[in-house]
């Protein structure tokens, strides 16, 4: 199996690192890698052709810098570059004025509209909008039903009705109206992009309710007819974005640059995974901090911000700083993260954070983790505050009560001492030393590489060692203020709400499988 | 490792990461708040991260990067009410040549190219390169397809460019034919024989359930009792979809709870198969991404459950939609280690797409194409063939 995007750009890219000069031989070298590199990515050729040159140019014409090593410059240009074709910045939504703003999603067979139409739905509930979801895809057997269904866990009203799309969209349209809703979310059928009546039925379904928004939503694991679709889809409907799903495959979303080079319009939302929280406003520079490996981590402070509970994570702060973190917190924090999304998708945001572990994270699905809930829950409060009482008939009822085996008991509990070690590490050690434990906290699983460590503890920089972890009433405190979207509108009270809906939401999301 | 330890070994990794996540987020908190402000001092200008120090306001707080939408009244002209097109009027079953033939030409002209050029020189190359590579054959396999036609080319085997381009075109016909075969599914010989499972497998959104009725469909035409085992219980709907396709092929269905246990779907379904005398068992299955380890494993339990007597598995079919690029090459090696997969159906080759990555699947995994869908008609799943399939590549 070849690497991916990121992994190859990290194996190209470490070389350069070490290196002192680069001649035009090394540029050429580079950019022959970065170029196959692309297009196994399923880039489009042409925009890698595109791509290579603009950084070929760039290359050649950097100056040598004091603070950079050329191949950090190499690196620079081509995050730069990344970022350039994948929009520059974020799109924003802006509201009609006459509401309902209307949204359609269109697309091929496939590509997940419908799943798509219902995640919008909740993220737009999530704003503070109230929206309505209209089923105009009347084509493939029962998709209505699937959107009913959606809508219900999300909870908002799905309209339809057996007619034809055209009118299905339009009623809708009146529906909202009538309603006041001030969000219309318009689900239609996947249709080929060569597929004349198809497509002129779609345009007719925008003409008759004037879209203020038209996405095209497209399967990160689209190979090089993306662009064609796209341009087809573009030259019928005028889109204004494109919602990129499946982003949580290890597809290499090659796509998604092609796509927004040759329509020329931005990436607005990406689908993360099957929960119908794993959805977000796309954010270019974190999708090229994630080609090269940095990992994602201003989505995950975002998204850590949302629904993390200030008072928890203040809470269990302190607790991890006084040594004192005990199951019952660590139970509170499980749930806090839990709200993020799944594990391996919370995981795969984090810098430094080795591809093995990440393999070894996809193994654990939400019921592994209930597994360890369950275990804590069946504990006693006393035995939760100091699992060193827990002896042999204790463990018996434990591993009965939460139907897990004395094994499993114990694995926990031995985890667990090792992770109050770590803590303890946390506050004198500082970062690196955390950071280093936590690789061996994954036990038999694989470390994350200590360069990546050493990497991230340098980034942290001095003033994490100075200040301990008192930057940590920043994290809570002013994380909104510096939110890389603007979008929000007033991210913290709003950011906390959200997230205790996310809780309730979480109830009714399809149980993991 | 035996099966125990490998369980305790899941359970050290899930407590090492419910553990770790937590002291991971707030490090990564710390993290990124270090890294804000050494942004701010090195590029105080960085546009999106305001650095927490920085006491001025951003320049620009509210300009919105997009235009109000204009509000313009919808154009409110009565509504064409046309009968919909639930069902494609397909009676006969489409040829495959009939319906590549829209998508034809998107490559000829590199085709043209070639064999304007007298002689086959670098260009030639570069040109057959991009094909490949547009139609997603992929790097590495393109690169050794034309590997080998430049040592024949250079050992006079292979003359001018119409030599190269038959050339090319029979290799890609060789690869593509090895292993090929006509799939399908005798009657039962009696009510002691086990029943043929077919399972279908594949990533979200390649058209597992629409093939299933396409399949229920064609056996049913050929005069077969098929029971559709409706065993994706995850995606919202799935088995109403399926149970519509069961309808109008006069099949039969069995169908869980959703959220409920697939396996338990299939059991239900051999058990009635084998019963109730019909000759074939068609099993859905959720769509799931390969990199998904414990869903991996969820589909190795229904192929263990289906395999089971009075069941026997026939055929293991991988979905795979003509517009995946390299990664249907990944989904391709990790669904045959888990479920050995017994041959790929190309779904949506009625599109743009062209499906170049069943080259590659071919040639490193000895996958062969069975099936190809040409629409969303019940008759539009037609057996594979290589000649037409590279024809239209180019």
């Amino acid at each position: 199996m070849f690497e991916s995007l990121t992994d190859r750009f990290e194996g190209i890219l470490s070389r350069l690192r070490n290196r002192g000069r680069l001649g035009p031989e090394d540029i050429d070298e580079v950019l022959r890698e970065i170029r196959t590199a692309l297009l196994e990515a399923d880039v489009e050729l042409g925009v890698v052709r595109g791509f290579v040159e603009a950084v070929r140019e760039r290359c050649l014409g950097l100056e040598l810098s004091h603070s950079l090593s050329p191949g950090q410059q190499v690196v620079k240009v081509v995050n730069e570059e990344l970022v350039r074709i994948l929009g520059g910045e974020s799109l924003r939504i802006t509201y009609a004025g006459r509401p309902p703003t209307v949204v359609v999603l269109a697309g091929l067979q496939g590509s997940g509209k419908t799943t798509t139409a219902a995640k919008l739905a909740r993220w737009f509930k999530q704003q503070g909008r109230n929206p309505l979801l209209v089923a105009a895809d009347l084509q493939r057997p029962a998709a209505v039903e699937q959107l009913r269904v959606l809508g219900e866990q999300v909870g908002v009203s799905v309209f339809s009705q057996p007619t034809d799309p055209v009118s299905v969209a339009l009623a809708g349209l009146e529906e909202a109206r009538r309603l006041g809703r001030d969000v219309l979310v318009v689900d239609t059928a996947g249709r080929l992009s060569i597929d004349a009546e198809l497509m002129d039925e779609v345009r007719r379904i925008a003409q008759a309710i004037s879209p203020h928004y038209t996405f095209l939503v497209i399967d990160a694991m689209t190979g090089q007819d993306a662009v064609a679709t796209a341009e087809a889809f573009h030259e019928t409907l005028a889109l204004d974005g494109v919602v990129l799903t499946k982003l949580d495959g290890d597809a290499r979303g090659g796509a998604a640059l092609s796509v927004k080079e040759v329509v020329g319009r931005p990436i607005a939302f990406a689908s993360t995974g099957e929960k119908l929280d794993d959805f977000d406003l796309f954010h270019p520079d974190r999708m090229a901090d994630r080609i090269l490996g940095m990992g994602d981590v201003l989505s995950l402070i975002e998204q850590a911000e949302r629904s993390f509970d200030e008072g928890v994570a203040s809470k269990g702060a302190a607790a991890l700083l006084e040594g004192r973190f005990t199951l019952e917190d660590f139970l509170e924090q499980l749930q806090q993260v839990k709200k993020m999304g799944s594990m391996s998708g919370v995981l795969s945001m984090l810098p430094g954070v080795s591809k093995d572990v990440k393999r070894a994270s996809s193994m654990v699905d939400d019921r592994q983790v209930g597994q360890v809930e369950a275990i804590i829950r069946s504990m006693t409060p006393y035995e939760r505050r100091d699992p060193s009482i827990v002896d042999g008939s204790r463990r018996v009822r434990i591993a009965r009560g939460s139907g897990t085996t004395t094994a499993d008991v114990n694995a926990l509990l031995k985890q667990f001492r090792e992770m109050q070690k770590l803590m303890k590490g946390f506050g004198k050690g500082g970062m690196a030393g955390a950071l280093g434990g936590l690789g061996g906290l994954l036990g038999r699983g694989p470390k994350p590489s200590p360069e990546a460590l050493a990497q991230l503890a340098g980034m942290a920089g001095s003033p994490l060692e100075t200040g301990g972890l008192g930057g940590m009433g920043g994290f809570d405190g002013d994380g909104g203020r510096h939110s890389a979207t603007p979008s929000r509108p007033s991210p913290r009270s709003k950011g906390s709400k959200g997230g205790k809906k996310g809780k309730g939401g979480g109830r009714v999301t399809p149980k993991a499988r | 490792m035996s099966a125990p330890d490998l369980v305790l070994a899941t359970s050290d990794v899930v407590i090492g990461l419910a553990t770790g996540i937590p002291v991971a987020v707030l490090a990564a908190g710390a993290v990124v708040l270090g890294r804000l402000r050494r942004r701010a001092v090195v590029t105080p200008e960085a546009p999106t991260l305001e650095a927490p120090t920085t006491p001025e306001a951003p320049t620009t707080p509210e300009a919105p990067t997009l235009e109000a939408p204009t509000l313009e009244a919808p154009t409110l002209e009565a509504p064409t009410l046309e009968a919909p097109t639930l069902e494609a009027p397909t009676l006969e079953a489409p040829t495959f040549r009939g319906r590549l033939g829209k998508a034809r030409g998107l490559l000829a002209g590199y085709v043209s190219a070639v064999r304007a050029r007298g002689s086959v020189d670098a260009a030639t190359w570069d040109d057959l390169e991009e094909a490949l590579i547009r139609a997603d054959v992929g790097v590495q396999a393109t690169d050794a397809i034309l590997e080998d036609l430049r040592g024949r080319v250079r050992s006079g085997e292979i003359g001018g460019p119409d030599a190269l381009l038959a050339a090319l075109k029979s290799d890609l016909v060789t690869t593509l034919s090895s292993g090929a075969r006509s799939i399908g599914a005798p009657e039962r010989s009696g009510p002691d024989s086990p029943v043929d499972v077919w399972l279908f497998v594949g990533v979200n959104g390649v058209g597992k359930t629409t093939t299933v009725g396409k399949i229920a469909h064609r056996l049913r035409g050929e005069g077969r009792k098929v029971l559709l085992a409706a065993g994706d219980t995850f995606r919202a709907a799935a088995g109403e979809q399926l149970a519509q396709w069961a309808e109008r092929t006069g099949a039969d269905v069995v169908r869980g709870n959703e959220g409920g246990d697939p396996s338990a779907v299939v059991f239900d379904a051999v058990q009635r198969g084998s019963a109730r005398g019909f000759d074939v068992v068609l099993a859905d299955t959720a769509g799931r991404l390969h990199n998904k380890a414990n869903l991996v494993e969820e589909l190795k339990k229904i192929r263990r459950v289906a395999d089971r007597p009075p069941g026997t598995v026939a055929e293991v079919l991988l979905v795979l939609d003509a517009t995946t690029g390299q990664n249907g090459l990944a989904q391709a090696k990790v669904f045959t280690e888990a479920v050995d997969v017994t041959g790929v159906v190309l779904t949506k080759l009625d599109g743009t797409a062209k499906g170049g990555i069943v080259v590659a699947i071919q040639r490193s995994l000895g996958l062969p194409v069975v099936l190809v869908g040409l629409g969303e008609g019940p008759g539009d799943l037609v057996d594979f063939d290589a000649e037409a399939f590279v024809d239209a590549l180019f």
